[in-house]
């Protein structure tokens, strides 16, 4: 299976070793006996070790790590601070909580970004959006339809995004479709990791990716249009 | 079933977008883009730069300074 862009980055990090303990001196030669301060910044690992034994400063010390990456990737999904903030706080308890089952066998930020999916899928299940619509996405409607685009005024985005009106647009995506575009195009996820996790086929998430895109296509356009009209 | 590429609509090559977008795939010879006589090119142009422009979004947001204090509270409730 491919690797996700994220999981790409993830694996380039430092992998978990041995390392002494916090403010314990380092002994590098048994003859010399010269010895080296622990360093300013603690290795994750070290603070991972520590915060899995119940220590509370390494947990927190785990969350300022961490804290931009997941409340970013629960904003890009739900598209609303204040939501984005209770999932984040959300995921950390889980993390609390299941700290200890943590075994080392993929990075810890890989594992620590799918609990936090998680936290967001579950989250939007309970508010009962739908997070894919098999029907909307099989029948392509008049405003979705390929064909839309035609008969449009001559407007290329081609160097013309940026990132402040992707972010309005993707915010403003309905729930289904702003979710299958993070996954896919932001966080590098595949499609069949996709059709996993949201339970629903390949065929499914591309037809919805597509529509999504359509989506973000029309408001850009739009968006470039009032633009060029001030 | 296999289509010809030739004889593609601009409504079957669309269809197909969702594959050719981000794939690296030499769309510009594709054998409709070749003979589109409307703005299948430009649309896979467009859906292409927001596919590209997606990672601009991989940047990380700062949270609210007072989100660990919530933590805390809610860990230390339980």
């Amino acid at each position: 299976m491919p690797r996700t862009r994220f999981q790409k980055q993830a694996s380039e990090t430092t992998e978990p070793e041995a390392t002494p303990e916090k403010g314990s001196p380092v002994e590098v030669q048994d003859s010399v006996k010269e010895v080296i301060p622990p360093p300013a910044i603690t290795p994750e690992a070290e603070i991972l070790a520590r915060a899995q034994a119940g220590d509370h400063h390494a947990f927190a010390h785990l969350y300022s790590l961490h804290k931009r990456r997941i409340y970013s990737l629960c904003l890009r999904m739900v598209g609303n601070v204040a939501e984005a903030e209770d999932l984040t706080q959300e995921a950390f308890l889980q993390l609390h909580r299941k700290i200890g089952t943590f075994r080392g066998d993929s990075a810890f930020s890989t594992w620590l970004h799918r609990l936090s999916i998680n936290v967001v899928l579950m989250h939007l299940r309970k508010k009962g959006l739908p997070l894919m619509s098999l029907d909307e996405a099989m029948e392509p409607s008049y405003d979705d339809g390929p064909g839309r685009s035609f008969g449009a005024p001559d407007l290329s985005l081609t160097g013309s995004i940026d990132r402040l009106a992707l972010e309005r647009a993707v915010a403003a995506l309905p729930a289904g479709y702003r979710l299958i575009f993070v996954l896919h195009d932001v966080e590098g996820f595949e499609h069949n990791e996709i059709a996993a996790m949201l339970d629903c086929s390949v065929g499914n998430s591309k037809s919805q990716l597509h529509k999504a895109r359509l989506k973000l296509r029309d408001a850009l356009r739009l968006s470039l249009r009032k633009g060029a009209r001030k | 079933m296999i289509m010809d590429p030739k004889s593609m609509s601009c409504e079957e090559f669309q269809e197909q977008l969702a594959d050719l977008v981000g794939s690296g795939a030499d769309v510009v010879n594709h054998p409709h883009i070749k003979t589109c006589q409307n703005n299948c090119l430009r649309l896979y142009e467009d859906l292409q730069t927001i596919a590209d422009a997606a990672r601009q979004l991989l940047q990380d947001q700062q949270p609210e300074d007072n989100l660990w204090e919530r933590i805390e509270s809610a860990i230390k409730k339980k």
